[in-house]
């Protein structure tokens, strides 16, 4: 039950978390779509018409209708209008109140806190913020016990809202991991998330939108020139 | 559907957040107790119980288990009781555009607006001109029509009306005029409070609002 390319155009950048959450949702719901291409360092004329409030990625473009921004909003609408195929948010408002609370929770930390560590420059200031990223994790550990129920994802048995939320941080998370000589997901503080993720990882509507660590280091760069870290 | 209910609403009178979450209430015509908080004080054990991770409130707490975040705790109210004035509108792409600006409000205007009252110089100046500009977005979204969604009074207005409370502490040191600015949010303000009793029953005396700006600037040390 594809739907035509041209009913929806993405516009995003492939180092954007925010829009490979929205490709991982499409590809849950056998969407077609046309991918848009940004350089967000030299912004095209359609993104800043489309998204006039924000100008960021993703923004999303259905059919006749007027653009629309944020991923938490575009997934919520995705999932309204292509409720048969692959529900992501459950049906029951408690759990769905739930759910959403978390997303803010990821949305409000997980990134921002990354994007604090880049910009800090000295070696105290680091410690500080990883040692609160080992706290988000852990926060999120607990998150996902209780929502898997001992079943293989935040959704339960298929992949559902957080699991999109928080998988597209993957890509992000292994390289900040790397450069900054630390886990935020581990066998030991947290093993049920550390499994989680290789799921995530591997899974097939996931793999193919998480991008590698080259496309990961040239957006890491284009940052440190055009948002460099605060002088020491 | 209507069972017996229980909800509580952990609460603090001058919360703009809290503030949605008793109009929304009110437009729903259901029954609830409140506690009030001492949320600069003294925060209760049920706050901290039910709201672990931010220990802030609002707080809905529905038959024992908690909602926390207003915008939540909103829609959350919204999907159980659908059956009486319906705050989002059915249609996908216009519940979409309701959350989206919905999520501005709620990225932008607290925060810039506590710098008017607690920075000053540089920082000041730079949130007085950002406000001024989130306001001015406002303004156009909203254009001619009564409500943000048209004829209804709906999500949108219920995430901005609480903001008008806080209007005279927010002109008094931002240094200006919302009538000035944008005249047709203050019109929209006066016409929620005139013909919505959901409103005019819940939100605070500016004046009220301003003298408890002027105390917190005293607790968090901050001199005229």
């Amino acid at each position: 039950m594809g739907t035509s390319s041209s009913e929806i155009k993405l516009l995003g950048t492939a180092a954007s978390p925010f829009v490979n959450r929205v490709q991982f949702v499409l590809s849950l719901k056998s969407i077609e779509y046309e991918y848009i291409d940004e350089n967000l360092a030299c912004k095209s004329e359609l993104l800043l018409k489309s998204n006039p409030v924000y100008q960021k990625v993703p923004v999303l473009i259905h059919e006749n209708k007027p653009p629309l921004p944020e991923s938490l909003i575009i997934i919520e609408y995705l999932d309204e209008i292509y409720p048969d195929v692959h529900p992501i948010l459950p049906s029951d408002p408690l759990i769905r109140a739930d759910n959403r609370f978390w997303a803010n929770y990821i949305d409000t930390k997980v990134f921002p806190l990354y994007e604090e560590l880049r910009k800090t420059p000295e070696k105290e200031g680091k410690e500080a913020i990883k040692k609160q990223i080992m706290e988000v994790s852990q926060l999120l550990e607990e998150a996902f016990l209780k929502f898997s129920d001992g079943k293989p994802y935040f959704g339960g048995d298929k992949i559902g809202y957080l699991d999109v939320v928080l998988g597209c941080f993957l890509g992000w998370t292994k390289f900040v991991e790397k450069h900054n000589e630390f886990m935020i997901f581990d066998e030991v503080k947290t093993p049920k998330l550390l499994e989680w993720t290789k799921r995530i990882w591997s899974h097939e509507a996931l793999k193919d939108a998480i991008p590698g660590s080259e496309t990961l280091m040239n957006f890491y760069m284009m940052l440190m020139k055009y948002k460099p870290p605060r002088a020491a | 559907m209507a069972e017996q209910q229980q909800l509580v609403l952990l609460d603090f009178w001058a919360s703009m957040f809290c503030m949605r979450v008793r109009i929304a209430l009110a437009e729903k015509g259901i029954p609830y107790e409140f506690t009030e908080e001492d949320f600069l004080n003294n925060k209760s054990q049920l706050l901290l119980d039910m709201n672990p991770v931010h220990k802030k409130i609002p707080v809905l707490i529905h038959n024992g288990k908690p909602i926390c975040e207003s915008s939540i705790i909103v829609q959350y109210i919204d999907e159980v009781w659908n059956h009486k004035a319906p705050l989002l509108p059915s249609d996908p792409y216009a519940k979409a555009h309701a959350r989206f600006w919905a999520d501005f409000i709620d990225k932008k205007l607290y925060q810039i607006g506590r710098n008017l009252y607690t920075t000053k110089g540089e920082e000041h100046e730079a949130s007085r001109t950002e406000f001024l500009e989130c306001f001015k977005l406002l303004e156009a979204e909203l254009g001619d029509k009564s409500y943000f969604a048209g004829e209804t009074f709906g999500y949108v207005d219920v995430s901005l009306i609480p903001f008008y409370s806080w209007f005279q502490a927010y002109e008094t040191y931002g240094n200006f005029n919302f009538e000035h600015e944008c005249p047709k949010l203050v019109a929209w303000a006066k016409r929620c409070i005139k013909n919505k009793e959901s409103v005019s029953k819940t939100l605070p005396e500016l004046p009220k609002v301003y003298d408890f700006v002027q105390h917190l600037r005293k607790q968090y040390g901050i001199n005229d």
